[in-house]
């Protein structure tokens, strides 16, 4: 699962699948409104988009694409969206995610004003639950120590 | 609602659900764990969950099996009890 395997047919595939199962991620997040669906699933669906290039390529590629660093970035991102959303209600005098009182800031009434804040906060939602459960597959597949073991084969690489 | 659609959606849920505790390789345990969540998917979605039902096929069928299987990749695939 981490090595890379040399399969054309899957490789291939998978390069077709993912920018779908992607694209699909962020319609369940922007019909997460009226239709079934929200951050969390949308988040799910991103992450198994990452675990998919995971299985059908290797890790060094899904790192080159996705980084550690960026995925740790994304991990507190999300948090920080969904808590500034809040605060943000907080000092406009509403309650926490209260989201009627950002139609202060933002060119709408309270209705949509409503709308929005509910869309900050799914989109929030889904950067964390995307890259926890990235986080979460990548630390599972390496046991926790990826980082040594992307070092060593890069090492071996250039030992060749 | 039919109910008759829910009794056979939950029986197979059952049967799924007691032969992933029974079963001796942990491999076949998961694939049954997502034949399970598949089952209750089906069954929310007949009883008009569908948000449910979306967030078990999202989660339980397609993240929490890549995650056990994973985790048997990791350790031993035969239980020892």
């Amino acid at each position: 699962m981490i090595r890379e395997h040399e399969d054309i047919v899957i490789q291939t595939v998978c390069r077709f699948f993912i920018p779908f199962m992607q694209a699909y991620g962020l319609y369940v997040l922007a019909h997460g409104h009226g239709s079934p669906g929200g951050g969390f699933q949308g988040g799910c669906i991103l992450a198994a988009s990452f675990i998919l290039m995971t299985i059908s390529y290797d890790l060094k590629e899904v790192k080159r694409r996705f980084s550690e660093k960026l995925n740790v970035l994304f991990c507190s991102l999300g948090v920080f969206i969904y808590a500034g959303t809040g605060l943000v209600c907080l000092l406009l005098g509403g309650n926490f995610l209260n989201y009627g009182k950002l139609s202060k800031i933002l060119p709408t009434d309270p209705v949509m004003a409503r709308y929005y804040g509910m869309a900050a906060i799914e989109t929030g939602v889904q950067i964390t639950v995307m890259a926890i459960m990235v986080s979460i597959f990548l630390n599972l597949v390496t046991a926790g120590k990826h980082e040594e073991t992307v070092e060593e084969e890069d090492a071996g690489d250039n030992s060749k | 609602m039919i109910w008759q659609i829910n009794l056979v959606l939950l029986s197979f849920a059952v049967i799924a659900a007691l032969t992933a505790i029974s079963v001796k390789d942990l491999l076949s345990a998961v694939v049954l764990l997502g034949a399970f969540s598949f089952f209750m998917c089906l069954l929310w979605t007949e009883m008009g969950a569908v948000d449910v039902a979306f967030t078990e096929a999202a989660v339980g069928a397609g993240v929490n099996t890549a995650f056990f299987i994973a985790a048997i990749y990791k350790t031993t695939r035969r239980t020892k009890d």
